[in-house]
């Protein structure tokens, strides 16, 4: 961090105590609680929680930007020794966009779609600084290069909705940091971009940062990203932080037992679905109005203890030794660090896959599009969603397709589900060609034995109909059942199935949580015993610590059920966690296929390596090979001619005679399976490295077990550190 | 752009042609035509004599014949007198053709207009001419003060101001033309004496006195509906995040309003004032009618009183040109004014 703007004695910003609550028709919500942080100069704080946990709140509170229905109940916050809550409207705009600047999570949402990009980053100068328009532009212009745009000119005479996602955040960027802020704070800036894009715009912010001195709040439910990009950590839990300290602090040697759920429920590297399965965190946040006496966290708490936990409001207590280390947790010193939770699995059984179920060759899907807009335009344009996909997929598999948005995966699923049919090619399922039968022509049992499962479990639940109700409806369409009363009992059943309370059977979809919702989906899905389970990306919307127990339920199901399932992701953790194989998808082609061993050890396809290296992980002791890809996915509209990659690999200079840019490659064995889209000769490959190491010395002064951190007697400590999700597979470590 | 535009009109006049032909087939039902020809007439004609007047007129060709001459693609054809077995003009007053020719909607000639004794242009042109002039300052009043108080209200949604001037909206919505007609009239009228309660001088020259009510009565009705949809449309784009973005970059209010509000607020209500010219017309009528105002509505109720064939025919030719057209400005408009449209 920029060592001159430094002043070791002045924090940027002292939140103290803050507490904010919305006055709603229905009372007061308390959304944040007696919320302290600081910042110091050119230091990036972390705040991680679940949605709802108040994050967004807290940023919106420091701009004092909080509708007319939310206000400051309670503490203070100190801008650069000001106290915010005395300036005056007037003063307040003058901190506005200037000194404090904020990021969003949605870019197209964030910018004006009826004005040019340009003016809007213009304004940033002339409110602030009082300039003129000429020296307003060459700014702005300045500030659109150096967030690494393409033809800056042309960028801002566009309009929003004339640049991609990625671009979009970046202008969003180049406008928060225009009139160089002392505070930035980014609300989720990257979730709603794809994970190369969010690596390229973390790397940016990073740098920037840096550059400028900046220092950040940076507000994520990601705690990779925040491993990324921070010096700091604060966890929130239902409006209040539960704890708070260094990032290698708080990661190593966590003192809450929520801060220590969220590890053990992501799949970091180490974890893995038969050895060391994720172990989720029981129950979900309270709602504002439902909170418990005492520890916020004690109803999901397995160290809870009645007439302890439960007595009084617990303070942020300091955990000694550690600098600035803070937990609400009065147990943190009693707690055996190390203990699961009473009912986690310790080890899954191995399933042996078994004899092919799903067979998929040289499948193509063409789309014709436009055309008929305009007069002149003859013909249309072809999209090639998919190209030359051929795999195949075993009983009790797991395959996982992998890519990124517009790679084709849900193009993929539609045409095995029959909602698309191929434009050729064949799809097998048992012994059946079903890749020309749409699904209303298919049969009842081609239909019950592939399903899906979705990922907003609320787009398929009628609301107006009881969970119960709808889960029969689904038995009725697959024929299961003679009788009224027979699908009745197989609806219980498969609520049972789910891990769903019986009683759910009458409730209505929004009185379940995104969580309970999901869980009905997958009993859909599994109502006709289906022989194939398409799951499209079926835990990316809910929450990390749900996440968890979703993922371990259709693993379970799938074991006790033999099915195949294709796990459709674009997060290469959960990939390596839950996939027995995997598929790589780039713009219709699949780039590399393998066993999930094959794919995450060298030799790589190079976008493979790319997305490796593009996936944060919340794990203190990996090193990470640092790969950057340059600009965006090209539009499958208008693909790139030769390798699908070529237009953002860093290869291609390897390869002789530019047949990169000029000839698809060919599908290359490497041996046992494994297969690559790639020109790269053997030798290049033979000398690629692996993406994700172990750093052997920390992990040495880690000491073993292998994730204990350094000074583990140290001054302060009364437990034992924490047991982090299971250690980490020594196999990775030699790659 | 263009081929849009282009493919538009090419509904319209598809649409204009099969209305126009549902419209001649209604008024040339057989009692409509025993209307026309009774009225004609001299009273206590015989039901022969009525059918000669018909036949005489040209009323009794066959029905597609008459719409291609009115449309005029087929020649019209002059009537013949029984007496002199000579073609003659159908009307007197009209210089209807005594040989064959192509004189129909498409050269220009929309035919005669038995009530006034005079052809459907000389007519008809005029009262739309009043009937502009009316419209113009109905929109001159009209859409300034109902986006005023639009944007008013939709700026601070639940304040005061916006509480006061959504209930005066909605009262004034509510309160149909003939209605608010009457109540100006009693109070400005009659009791204050304010104003004229007829616009019938109006055609000889507007002034204040005389113009101001049937210009009041029928913004008031517009005012309202305008007024709500652009609070909406305001009160939605007051949450967005780009409004957030703005008003975090340091912003006043009333620059956030200005430059990022009200260019995404007015679309929706650019739409609707477009929309709203036909439903003028309906107010039209009855506001000329009441305040006796010689302009289209007032014309288009004496064709209809009277079976006045080619000038009820002529008014609906314009009354759906007018909406058809006014649908294509809003469209081209809406496109004008949103971006995301426009690239298609
Ligand atoms: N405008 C609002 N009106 C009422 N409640 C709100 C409003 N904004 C946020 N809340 C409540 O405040 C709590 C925290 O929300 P938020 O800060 O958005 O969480 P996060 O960003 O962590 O997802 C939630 O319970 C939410 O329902
Ligand atoms: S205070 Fe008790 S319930 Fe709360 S986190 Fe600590 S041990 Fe668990
Ligand atoms: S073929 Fe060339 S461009 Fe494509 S991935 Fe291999 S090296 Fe890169
Ligand atoms: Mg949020």
């Amino acid at each position: 961090m920029n060592e001159a703007v430094r002043n070791p004695a002045e924090p940027i910003i002292e939140i103290e105590n803050l507490s904010i609550s919305f006055f709603t028709r229905k009372g007061e919500i308390p959304a944040v609680m007696d919320f302290s942080c600081t910042v110091m100069p050119g230091e990036a704080m972390g705040i991680v929680g679940e949605s709802g946990c108040g994050k967004s709140t807290v940023s919106l509170g420091i701009m004092r930007d909080l509708s007319n229905i939310g206000k400051i109940v309670g503490g203070r916050i100190k801008f650069q020794g000001k106290d915010m809550g005395e300036l005056s409207e007037e003063e307040l705009r003058a901190i506005r966009g200037n000194k404090i600047a904020m990021i969003y999570q949605e870019p197209m949402a964030s910018l004006n779609p009826a004005m040019k990009v340009g003016q809007q980053l213009m304004e940033v100068p002339l409110i602030h600084d009082k300039v003129s328009k000429e020296e307003a532009y060459k700014r702005a212009l300045e500030m659109v290069r150096s967030v690494r745009l393409p033809d800056p000119e042309r960028m801002m005479r566009s309009f929003p909705h004339q640049l991609s996602g990625g671009q979009q955040q970046r202008i969003v960027i180049a406008m928060a940091l225009l009139s160089k802020p002392a505070l930035l704070l980014l609300d989720e800036p990257t979730t709603a971009l794809d994970v190369t894009v969010e690596a390229g715009i973390v790397d940016l912010v990073k740098g920037l940062g840096e550059k400028f001195g900046t220092s950040m709040i940076f507000v994520s439910h990601n705690l990779g990203l925040i491993l990324e990009t921070c010096d700091r950590i604060t966890v929130m839990y239902s409006g209040e932080a539960v704890e708070t300290g260094k990032i290698k602090d708080v990661f190593d040697r966590m003192r809450h037992p929520y801060t220590q759920g969220l590890f053990r429920s992501i799949p970091l590297p180490g974890a893995d679905k038969n050895s060391r399965p994720l172990i989720s965190i029981p129950g979900q946040l309270p709602l504002p109005h439902e909170r418990p006496k005492g520890c916020n966290f004690g109803p999901r708490c397995h160290h809870f203890v009645e007439g302890v936990c439960n007595a009084a409001e617990i303070p942020m207590i300091a955990v000694e030794g550690h600098e600035g280390h803070f937990s609400r947790c009065v147990r943190f010193n009693e707690i055996d660090w190390e203990a699961l939770p009473p009912g986690a699995k310790k080890v899954n059984e191995r399933i042996e896959p078994g004899a092919p179920v799903l067979k998929i060759e040289d499948l193509r899907k063409y789309y014709k599009v436009g055309g008929s807009e305009v007069f002149g335009s003859s013909g249309g344009r072809v999209v090639k969603a998919n190209e030359t996909i051929s795999f195949m997929a075993r009983e009790s598999e797991t395959v996982a397709i992998v890519g990124e948005s517009g790679c084709g995966k849900s193009t993929l699923a539609k045409v095995l589900l029959g909602l698309e049919t191929a434009s050729s090619g064949s799809v097998t399922l048992g012994n059946k060609q079903i890749e020309s039968t749409s699904v209303e022509k298919r049969s009842v049992e081609t239909v019950s034995s592939i399903q899906m499962v979705f990922q907003n479990p609320f787009d398929t639940l009628n609301p107006s109909h009881t969970v119960g109700s709808q889960i029969i409806r689904t038995l009725e369409k697959f024929n299961v059942g003679k009788t009224v009363a027979d699908r009745r009992k197989r609806m219980l059943e498969l609520l049972d199935l789910v891990k769903l309370p019986r009683a759910f059977e009458t409730r209505k979809p929004r009185q379940l949580s995104g969580g309970q919702k999901q869980r009905i989906g997958v009993a859909r899905a599994f109502a006709g015993d289906a022989k194939v389970v398409v799951a499209d990306e079926p835990v990316s919307a809910l929450d990390v610590s749900v996440q968890a127990a979703v993922t371990e339920l259709l693993m379970d199901i799938q074991r006790k059920n033999k099915t195949t399932m294709l796990f459709i992701s674009h997060d290469l953790s959960v990939v390596r966690y839950i996939a027995d194989r995997v598929v790589v998808m780039y713009l219709g082609y699949i780039v590399e296929q393998g066993t999930t061993d094959q794919i995450f050890s060298p030799p790589y396809h190079p976008y493979t390596e790319a997305l490796l290296s593009a996936i944060p992980i919340a794990d203190t002791s990996v090193i990470k090979k640092h790969i950057v890809l340059e600009g965006d996915i090209p539009s499958a509209m208008n693909p790139p001619t030769g390798c699908p990659f070529q237009t953002r690999c860093g290869y291609k200079k390897l390869v002789p005679d530019n047949l990169c840019e000029t000839q698809v490659p060919p599908v290359k064995n490497l041996g046992d399976g494994h297969m690559s889209l790639c020109w790269l000769a053997d030798d290049v490959l033979a000398k690629m490295e692996p993406v994700i190491k172990f750093d052997k010395e920390h992990a040495a002064h880690e000491g073993v077990p292998d994730d204990a951190p350094q000074g583990a007697a140290g001054p302060g400590f009364a437990g034992a550190p924490p047991k982090r999700p299971r250690g980490k597979r020594p196999k990775l470590t030699d790659g | 752009m263009l081929s849009f535009i282009l493919r538009r009109l090419g509904t319209m006049a598809l649409t204009m042609l099969c209305l126009t032909l549902v419209v001649f087939f209604l008024i040339n039902l057989d009692p409509n035509l025993k209307k026309l020809a009774i009225s004609q007439t001299e009273m206590h004609t015989s039901a022969e004599q009525l059918e000669s007047w018909l036949v005489n007129h040209g009323y009794r060709q066959n029905f597609f014949s008459r719409y291609a001459q009115w449309l005029g693609i087929a020649p019209k054809q002059p009537v013949i007198n029984p007496e002199t077995g000579e073609p003659t003009k159908r009307f007197s007053f009209c210089n209807d053709p005594v040989v064959p020719t192509f004189s129909g909607v498409l050269q220009g000639d929309f035919g005669c207009s038995t009530k006034f004794k005079t052809t459907v242009a000389s007519k008809l042109f005029p009262a739309l001419g009043a009937t502009g002039i009316l419209m113009f300052w109905v929109l001159v009043v009209m859409v300034p003060i109902s986006l005023l108080i639009g944007i008013l209200a939709g700026m601070r949604e639940g304040t005061r101001t916006d509480r006061t001037l959504s209930v005066a909206s909605i009262a004034s919505t509510a309160t149909p033309e003939y209605v608010s007609g009457v109540i100006f009239t009693v109070i400005f009228a009659s009791w204050l004496g304010w104003l004229n309660g007829s616009a019938a001088s109006a055609s000889r020259g507007i002034t204040f006195y005389n113009f101001t009510l049937p210009v009041m009565t029928l913004a008031i009705y517009g005012i309202g509906y305008i007024a709500r949809m652009t609070r909406a449309s305001m009160v939605e784009v007051m949450t967005q995040q780009y409004i957030r973005t703005a008003r975090l970059k340091g912003l006043s209010f009333g620059s956030v309003v200005v430059k990022h509000a009200l260019r995404n607020a007015l679309i929706a209500p650019f739409t609707v004032i477009m929309l709203q010219f036909p439903w003028l017309l309906t107010g039209v009528v009855i506001v000329e009618v009441m305040f006796r105002y010689q302009g289209f509505g007032y014309t288009l109720v004496e064709a209809a009183g009277n079976n006045d064939i080619d000038l009820l025919l002529g008014c609906s030719l314009v009354s759906v040109f007018i909406v058809l057209i006014t649908q294509l400005i809003s469209d081209v408009g809406y496109a004008f004014l949103n971006p995301r449209i426009r690239v298609q």
